[in-house]
Formats: structure tokens, sequence, C-alpha cells
């Protein structure tokens, strides 16, 4: 699992895509416009992709033995 | 004095009295003054590292930018987040060595690691011209916020000060653990603020968020998209990236990650970060919601979008802590930004060039430079530049240039000579300079090019700039570099 920490790229493809493949104000989302619906869906997303390495990287566990 | 004005003076006194009892049983060392000894557990690290992006700027900035652009806004809510993921990897290996070696400013980590004294006065110097316009955005801050709130009684000169006396006190007092209490208390306030005001002026005025973005979308169509030129997909997608980049390489940030007492704070905070950034959402609202509802501020006056619409529909006791919570947004980041602006120029660039000084006259010579620093601030502030935006920005892509060679400089083997990390961030500078001071785009400079690449955010070109001198200078100088054995021993 060294290699986990390559999940943390899609994060990026992820918020920039939205305004690239649909630039618009709707539709509406939970009352938001589309845009901003969808940054802070990448937002819990990203929060998301960043506890899934959390638990998996072994950087991590080397981190907590080293200190 | 009126019930608003009462309310800012009394928190002002609190967040004078809290820098102050911060100081309480520990020894102003150098380390203990700049770091905190590295005594800080995960809440402090969290709040200094988190609440950073909770400046004045965020406060009156991204309400008002929301109110004056719209969709472009909605950068600021991507770009923090996804400086987080990258704070993952970097801040434990960063963390480590500054421990390791007994650093404490982000200068002192390039001079190490790339051992160059010559590279720590660059990054030093780098920071300050940095620091500076934001300190002036601070100010200027507390200055309209103290203005707006007391209905004009106490000027925004008087103002800007008092702002100005309160922080060189409690940041000479205490340092940087005066700033971290206050940081506390800071966020509660902020939030607090910001979630009420977010929710309930739209259902105020309009009934619901969604009939406040409906309305909004009615009376102006596109405004809630991106444009078509300038502000458009690639000036956003670019800006996202490229300031996603710049957020940990402030110095006042990086300089807060030594203050962690054990690397592991950085992983686990990296998942809740961005959850913090969502506040943002609430203070689009806030400006959104000012848009029809206090309409006809222009250019720099959408700044007072948050302030106008609460003076509109509160009572002045309400003001008054909407307006106590706006100080602490300015005196928090604003005794970071002194403290670190003050302390790279005495130990990066004073003793880099008087090798035998103290670390005790280091601090004393720090602590005579925090009245400078804030009376510099203070002159910007009221002499009202209107160029400092533009100064910020030149400002935010100035630490940007730091990017590469921190993060290089990360790898088992790093690839980046010391010459060619200082021909880099030199390259970088000067072409944000240019960009900056010739108001020069990519459009304008190559205007043949598609609107993909013109409206590129101009950091793009400069980071470009950084990455090939580095890189041809790494090449050139890379056979002087030190064996591998001499590297990873060090």
């Amino acid at each position: 699992m060294k290699h986990i920490g390559w999940l943390a790229v899609i994060p990026f493809i992820g918020m920039c895509a939205g305004p690239i493949i649909h630039n618009s104000a709707t539709p509406f989302i939970l009352g938001m416009p589309f845009i901003l619906a969808w940054m802070v869906a990448w937002v819990f997303l990203t929060s998301l992709v960043m506890t899934v390495i959390y638990w998996v990287d072994p950087a991590r566990r080397a981190d907590e033995e080293a200190n | 004095m009126n019930a608003a004005l009462i309310i800012i003076a009394a928190s002002t006194v609190f967040a004078l009295v809290l820098g102050i009892f911060a100081r309480s049983h520990h020894k102003m060392s150098l380390e203990e003054w700049t770091v905190g000894g590295r005594h800080f557990g995960a809440l402090l690290v969290f709040l200094l590292l988190g609440g950073e992006i909770y400046s004045t700027f965020t406060f009156l900035g991204a309400s008002g930018f929301a109110y004056g652009v719209g969709g472009p806004a909605f950068y600021i809510i991507g770009y923090s987040t996804l400086s987080y993921v990258f704070s993952y990897f970097m801040l434990p290996k960063i963390w480590r060595y500054a421990r390791n070696h007994s650093l404490v400013t982000q200068p002192d980590f390039f001079a190490r690691k790339y051992d160059s004294p010559a590279l720590g006065v660059l990054v030093a110097l780098v920071g300050i011209v940095a620091l500076v316009p934001y300190l002036v955005l601070q100010l200027t801050g507390l200055g309209i916020i103290v203005e707006a709130a007391s209905y004009g009684a106490v000027s925004k000169a008087a103002a800007i000060i008092i702002g100005a006396v309160v922080v060189t006190l409690y940041v000479i007092i205490s340092g940087i653990r005066g700033s971290a209490w206050t940081a506390i208390v800071k966020d509660i306030m902020i939030i607090s603020v910001v979630a009420f005001l977010g929710f309930y002026l739209p259902i105020h005025y309009y009934g619901s968020i969604g009939k406040m973005f409906a309305a909004v979308n009615a009376a102006k169509p596109g405004f809630l998209a991106l444009p078509a030129h300038g502000q458009d997909v690639s000036w956003f997608v670019s800006t996202t990236l490229l300031t996603s980049l710049g957020l940990l390489m402030w110095p006042q940030t990086f300089g807060a990650v030594f203050t962690a007492s054990e690397a592991k704070v950085f992983r686990k905070n990296a998942a809740v970060l961005p959850l913090y950034q969502l506040l943002m959402l609430l203070v689009y609202f806030v400006g959104f919601t000012a848009l029809m509802v206090v309409p006809g501020l222009k250019g720099g006056a959408t700044n007072m979008a948050l302030l106008k619409i609460s003076v509109a529909t509160f009572p002045g006791w309400m003001v008054g802590i909407i307006g106590a919570a706006g100080v602490f947004t300015a005196l928090v980041p604003g005794s970071l930004i002194i403290m670190c602006a003050a302390t790279l120029f005495s130990r990066n660039f004073v003793a880099a060039l008087r090798p035998r000084q103290s670390d005790e006259s280091t601090v004393r010579l720090a602590k005579l430079l925090v009245p400078v620093m804030a009376a510099i601030g203070c002159y910007f502030a009221i002499s009202g530049s209107s160029t400092i935006v533009a100064l910020l920005l030149m400002g935010y892509n100035f630490v940007t240039q730091l990017f590469p060679a921190v993060v290089l400089s990360l790898r088992e083997r790093n690839p980046v000579t010391k010459e060619g990390a200082f021909a880099g961030i030199l390259a970088g500078v000067a072409t944000v300079v240019y960009f900056t001071v010739a108001h020069e785009t990519i459009g304008k400079l190559l205007p043949s090019l598609p609107e993909v690449v013109k409206d590129l955010n101009v950091g793009v070109v400069a980071l470009l700039v950084n990455i090939v001198v580095l890189t041809v200078v790494s090449a050139a100088t890379a056979s002087r570099r030190l064996p591998l054995a001499s590297q990873t021993a060090k």
C-alpha cells in the first residue's frame, strides 16, 4: 500500500473538473448554484480521501513509532 | 460612546489580557518566543494552520469578493481545501527536520537544508516583502470595522493606531503563545458570528438560502457562474491550483508548523482542516445577500458589504459583537505577521551578517523591530494606498515561488542544488515583479494565444520560469553537489 498517496491527486482533479465541464449557475443543488455546490461536495470528498489515506498509509505508522 | 463601541473596546482589552496571561510560567527564550517551545498540541496547531485563512481579508474580503464578482469568488473554498492535502505529505517531514536541527523560522529551513546562509537571506527578504502588504490589509480592515461599528465616532486612523499598539504590546510580552490563545477566542467568535449571519440574513430577507440565490440569479444572469473572459474557467482553475501551493509557504504559516509537539498532528488534521473551510460558504451567503439589500458598492467599497448589511439590519449591540469578531480577525493574524517579519529580519537577515549574534540578542532585536513593523503597517494603512490589493497578490505569488525548492528538498535525494534553488526563486520573484509593475497579463504579452492560455493566472508563468531556471542551474552545478552519504547525514 506504499502508493496510497497517489489517491491525493483525486481532490485536485475533482475540484477543478466541475467548472471545466459545466460552467453554469444551474441546476441549483440544495439551494446553491452548481459550481458552489460542486466545490462544497469536493470539500467533503477531500476530507474522505484524506481519511482513507490516513488509515492505510504506512508512513503514518512509521511516524507514530518514530515519535 | 455607543453600545457597539463599548463591546469592541472591551473585547480588545480582553485580547490584551489574554495575550499577557498566556505568557505565565514561560521564560522567553528564542525558541519559546517564536515557536512556543515546540509544545503545542493538536488543537492549537489546528487553529494556527486552519484559522490562518480566517483573517480580516476573509471576513470582509471574501464577502466583498462574492458581492463584487460572484462566481470567481468560489475559488477560495477550493484552494484552501487543496492546500491541506499538501500538508499531509509535507508538514511531518518539515516538522521533523526543524526539530532535529532546532530551526525556528522558514529561512532557517532553507539555509540549513541547502547549507547556504545566502539562500536564507533571500528567503527572509522574499518573506518580509510578502508580509508587509498582508499586515497593511489587516490594519486597514481593522480601521474599516471600527469606523463602521462606531458609526463614525472613532476615525479609521485612530482605530488603526490603537489596534497596532495592542498587537505590539502582546507580541512583545508573550510571543506566539499570545497569538495562539487569542486565536482560540478569535475562531470561536468568528464561527459564531459568521454562522449566525450566514443563515439569518438570507432567511430574513428572502425566506431561504435557495430563494436568495434564485433571486440573485434572476436579477443578474450568469453572475453565479464564471464569466466568458477575464476571471473565466482558465483563470479559476489556475488560481485555485496555484494558490493551493502558496498557502503553506507563507512564512508565518510555515513557522506555525514548528510549534507542534509531534508530527502526527499534521496527518490527523489534514482530514479535518478541509471541513473547517466550509465556514467560507456562510461568508459567501452574507456577500450575496448584501448584493440585493445594500446595492451599489463598487471597487474597494465592496469590502464594506458585510458591515453595511449588518448596520442596516441589526441594533447597535449586535453590530458591536460583529465588529469585535472582526477586530479579532485582524489582531490575531496581524500579531503573527508582525512577529514573523520581525524575527525573519533579526534572525535571518541581521544575524546572518553577524554570525556571532547570540539568541538572546536576536530576540531583543526582534522585539525592538515589532513596533517598527507596526509603525510601517500603520503608515501604509492610514495613507490608504489603493495599490495594496495588487501588493497582496504580488505577495501571494512571491511565497508561491518557494514551493518547488521546499517540496523537492523533502525527497531522499534532493535533485536541487543551492545555486539552483537560489536562481529559481530569484527568477520567479523577478517575473512576478515584472508582471505586477508593468500591469502585464499573458494576453497582453502574447495576444495571439488562445483565451484558455491568456487568462491563466500570471503566477503560473512565474512558477514555470522558476522551475526551468531551477532545473537548468541545478543540472549545471550538480557536479559540485555533496556526496549522498554526507547529505543524508545532515
